[in-house]
């Protein structure tokens, strides 16, 4: 993470597959984790309730997306599996979690693993062409399977619960006290995204990661060294899903509605623009992409709100705003893969390895 | 590593300077102002976004209401549900009394998280039809005929049109086939019951730009005698050049709010082709109003061109509309308040639901908006493509509201 490390060199496997490389990994850890704590409370201290409340809120949102982009960095990353169903898996969990919490009056704790365990189910199924058929065929593949999906839940009233194809929740209550505010869902949130984050660090440093890692590189080679191809993918669709399936679970319990909208197309690729900005192949690399993509159009925003005055009227900054924010995202995601192909989780890399002899270059 | 300073120095002054931008506005009431102007739906926020300006500029610059300026705050959320939250944090953050939300996702992502924060969020024209129940979504307010609402008022059309009965009349309901689009279907069937027409329903997958064989099958299998469409973006277009060419006559052609404005016509090849289709409309057509008039002189005091966006009247007037309801609830607030005082989410909603009797010159509906009705009445004017022009058919109406009511009310004991 954040600490440097030098002259260190790896000797056995069991340090090569270690979660905290060095000691003072688990430090940085600990410290990050403890800043993620308070940060709700400092930031309140620091600008007041009413401001806390708006910069939880694009945390939470980002917080959201960590958990979506890893899971599809998990399939198309380091399995190479290419994907564009992934919100269609966010919208079963989230309507498996809805219908469970409505119908059933069941808490978040189970709604929640069940809505991933439905949407795991869903995918393992979906991902059954990916046996047959590679690259763009398979993309095409889970695409049909996003159409099949949306077309099921706008048609089944007793998925979509009525003609709206949406069905509100109640907050989600911790000891009977329902979260609220943003400050209050940031804990929830926070809670899944990190337990997302250890699952995918422990899974990809594992036999089971190693196996995906080895599929994406040479499918042929991975089955002569005894990798059960048809087992792996399968379980990289079902990991994957399930980790969709809890996002759209959580956007559920987030916005206090299951709705068809949230979760069409579009949602899709946003996803898969937030892996590839980030880093294929890396968990680092789906939060960094999550963060860029959300905050982003925030940054760009703000800093056209201040620095635009100076230039145009308030009329002219309407008109000019929200295609700028198009115009510069699109400009950075261009810039950003020129300069470094492999994502943010590369040029992150790049900085430390820069600073880990620094200032003793030579 | 010098250029990352410098630029992070240029943030950090950015968020010093909105700072301080923001208290020199503090005694300006501030009205969140949702918009799309680059994403899915951008046809028509290039057209609403500008009225919704426009008519708070032209407020402010008779000034204001009771002698307080207005800040329309708009936020482009790209028709994306996190970014429309993240658009309502941010007005919230700034002080937002009232939002003008934009989409239906939007309308429904929000709708809690409103009734929580006790902020007042309005949908004209988007959101769900039940929302018109003040007592289940106390602070969502819909002010315009919900899909229910043109539902019922394409039926009362259709019957006026076809003489008076539909008694064993066939109406073809021609849908997007989309959540928003199957919205309508209960009060329709309903509707065929109690006036014993026959009705059958013809989806339209998305994006919805073929229908060559519904629109066969409704012509010529089924025979229909008139037509009812709901249809988003591209597809009204292509249901108007569709059912011109099989000769189905427009004028037993009507269409629901959002398939209705100059744009979709312009896109069929022009309202020459278009001569006679029907159109919903929730605010008034057209620039025959004073505030046009007013927004004209506005900009020529100002030396400067009135916009063009003007020109495409229906998005452009829903702005305005929108708008006018949010400062006419401010209105409410300030006189109950005194005007002085400072206006809370909560004075906003009161100020919604004493609306009562405000027309703009024709423009807006008679809306009567009450603790327990949020739609205002579900008022609609029919206005017909006529030489070329979007001409007013009908007056103001509301139609079957008996029957809208109980849809409402059995939706509420659903949940």
């Amino acid at each position: 993470m954040f600490h440097r490390e030098s002259g260190y060199y790896k000797t056995t496997y069991a340090e090569d597959g270690a979660l905290y490389p060095l000691p003072i990994a688990k430090w940085t850890v600990g410290i990050l984790l403890a800043l993620f704590v308070v940060l709700p409370p400092l930031t309140t201290a620091v600008t007041g309730a009413l401001a806390a409340e708006y910069y939880i809120s694009i945390v939470n949102l980002i917080l959201i997306a960590v958990v979506g982009a890893i899971g599809l960095n998990i399939l198309v990353g380091y399995t190479g599996q290419i994907s564009i169903g992934h919100a269609g898996f966010m919208s079963v969990g989230a309507y498996t979690a809805a219908n469970l919490a409505v119908k059933l009056d069941l808490p978040f704790w189970i709604t929640l693993p069940a809505g991933g365990l439905m949407a795991a189910a869903i995918g393992a199924v979906v991902g059954i062409p990916s046996l047959r058929i590679k690259g763009l065929y398979l993309a095409i593949a889970t695409l049909a399977a996003q159409l099949i999906i949306e077309w099921i839940i706008n048609h089944t009233p007793a998925i979509s619960g009525g003609s709206q194809a949406s069905i509100e929740v109640d907050r989600p209550a911790v000891f009977g006290y329902p979260l609220k505010t943003q400050r209050e869902l940031y804990y929830f949130l926070l809670l899944f995204a990190v337990l997302a984050i250890v699952g995918a660090l422990n899974i990809v440093r594992s036999r089971i990661g190693r196996a995906f890692v080895a599929i994406r590189d040479q499918d042929i080679a991975a089955e002569i060294i005894g990798i059960n191809i048809f087992r792996y993918k399968l379980t990289a669709f079902a990991i994957s899903s399930f980790y969709a399936g809890v996002t759209g679970v959580l956007y559920t319990y987030y916005l206090g509605i299951a709705n068809y909208e949230n979760f069409l197309i579009s949602t899709s690729i946003d996803y898969l623009a937030m892996i590839i900005i980030g880093g294929l192949g890396s968990v680092l690399g789906a939060i960094f992409g999550a963060i860029f993509v959300t905050l982003l159009p925030i940054l760009i925003r703000l800093f056209m709100e201040t620095f635009g005055t100076l230039f145009f009227t308030t009329a002219e900054l309407n008109n000019i705003i929200p295609a700028m924010r198009l115009g510069i995202f699109g400009l950075l995601i261009i810039v950003f893969l020129v300069l470094e192909p492999e994502g943010l989780n590369r040029l992150w890399r790049n900085i430390r390895s820069y600073f880990r002899v620094w200032p003793f270059s030579y | 590593m010098n250029k990352l300073l410098a630029s992070l120095a240029a943030a950090g002054g950015a968020i010093l300077l909105t700072a301080g931008s923001a208290w020199s506005q503090a005694r300006d009431i501030v009205i969140g102002v949702q918009c799309d102007r680059t994403g899915a739906t951008q046809t028509v926020g290039v057209f609403f976004c500008p009225g919704v300006h426009d008519y708070t500029d032209l407020v402010n610059s008779k000034g204001g209401i009771e002698g307080r300026r207005v800040r329309a705050m708009e936020i482009d959320h790209e028709y994306k549900v996190p970014a429309g939250v993240e658009s309502y944090e941010r007005h919230k953050k700034e002080g937002a009394v009232s939002v003008l939300l934009y989409g239906t996702p939007h309308v429904q992502a929000l709708t809690a998280k409103m009734a929580e924060d006790k902020i007042p969020g309005t949908s004209p024209g988007f959101g769900s039809a039940a929302s018109a129940d003040g007592m289940r979504y106390p602070y969502l307010f819909p002010i315009a005929a919900s899909y229910w609402s043109q539902a019922a008022a394409s039926v009362h059309f259709a019957k006026d049109r076809l003489g008076g009965s539909l008694r064993g009349k066939k109406i073809a309901y021609l849908f997007f086939d989309n959540p928003a689009g199957k919205e309508p279907l209960p009060v329709l069937e309903d509707l065929a019951k109690l006036e014993g027409f026959e009705l059958r329903t013809f989806a339209v997958p998305a994006p919805g730009v073929e229908m060559g064989p519904q629109v066969l099958d409704i012509t010529q299998r089924y025979r229909a005698d008139f037509v009812v469409t709901h249809l988003f973006g591209r597809s009204p277009s292509v249901s108007i050049k569709e059912l011109k060419r099989v000769g189905f006559p427009l004028s037993k052609v009507v269409a629901f709010v959002w398939g209705s404005s100059e744009a979709d016509l312009d896109a069929a090849g022009g309202a020459a082709v278009a001569e006679g289709y029907n159109t919903l409309q929730f605010a008034g057509v057209g620039t025959d109003y004073a505030v046009h008039r007013e927004i004209r002189e506005m900009y020529q005091k100002a030396n400067k061109q009135p916009p063009r966006e003007m020109n495409s009247t229906v998005y452009y007037n829903r702005g305005i509309f929108h708008m006018a309801v949010h400062l006419e609830a401010l209105r409410n607030a300030l006189k109950a308040k005194g005007a002085q005082a400072t206006i809370t989410g909560a004075d906003m909603k009161t100020g919604f639901e004493s609306i009562k009797g405000v027309t703009l010159g024709g423009l807006m509906p008679p809306l009567q908006i009450t603790p327990t009705d949020h739609e205002g009445g579900g008022w609609i004017q029919v206005f017909t493509v006529k030489g070329g022009k979007l001409t007013k058919t009908t007056d103001w109406f509301r139609a079957y509201p008996d029957v809208i009511k109980k849809h409402v009310e059995a939706d509420g004991k659903k949940s």
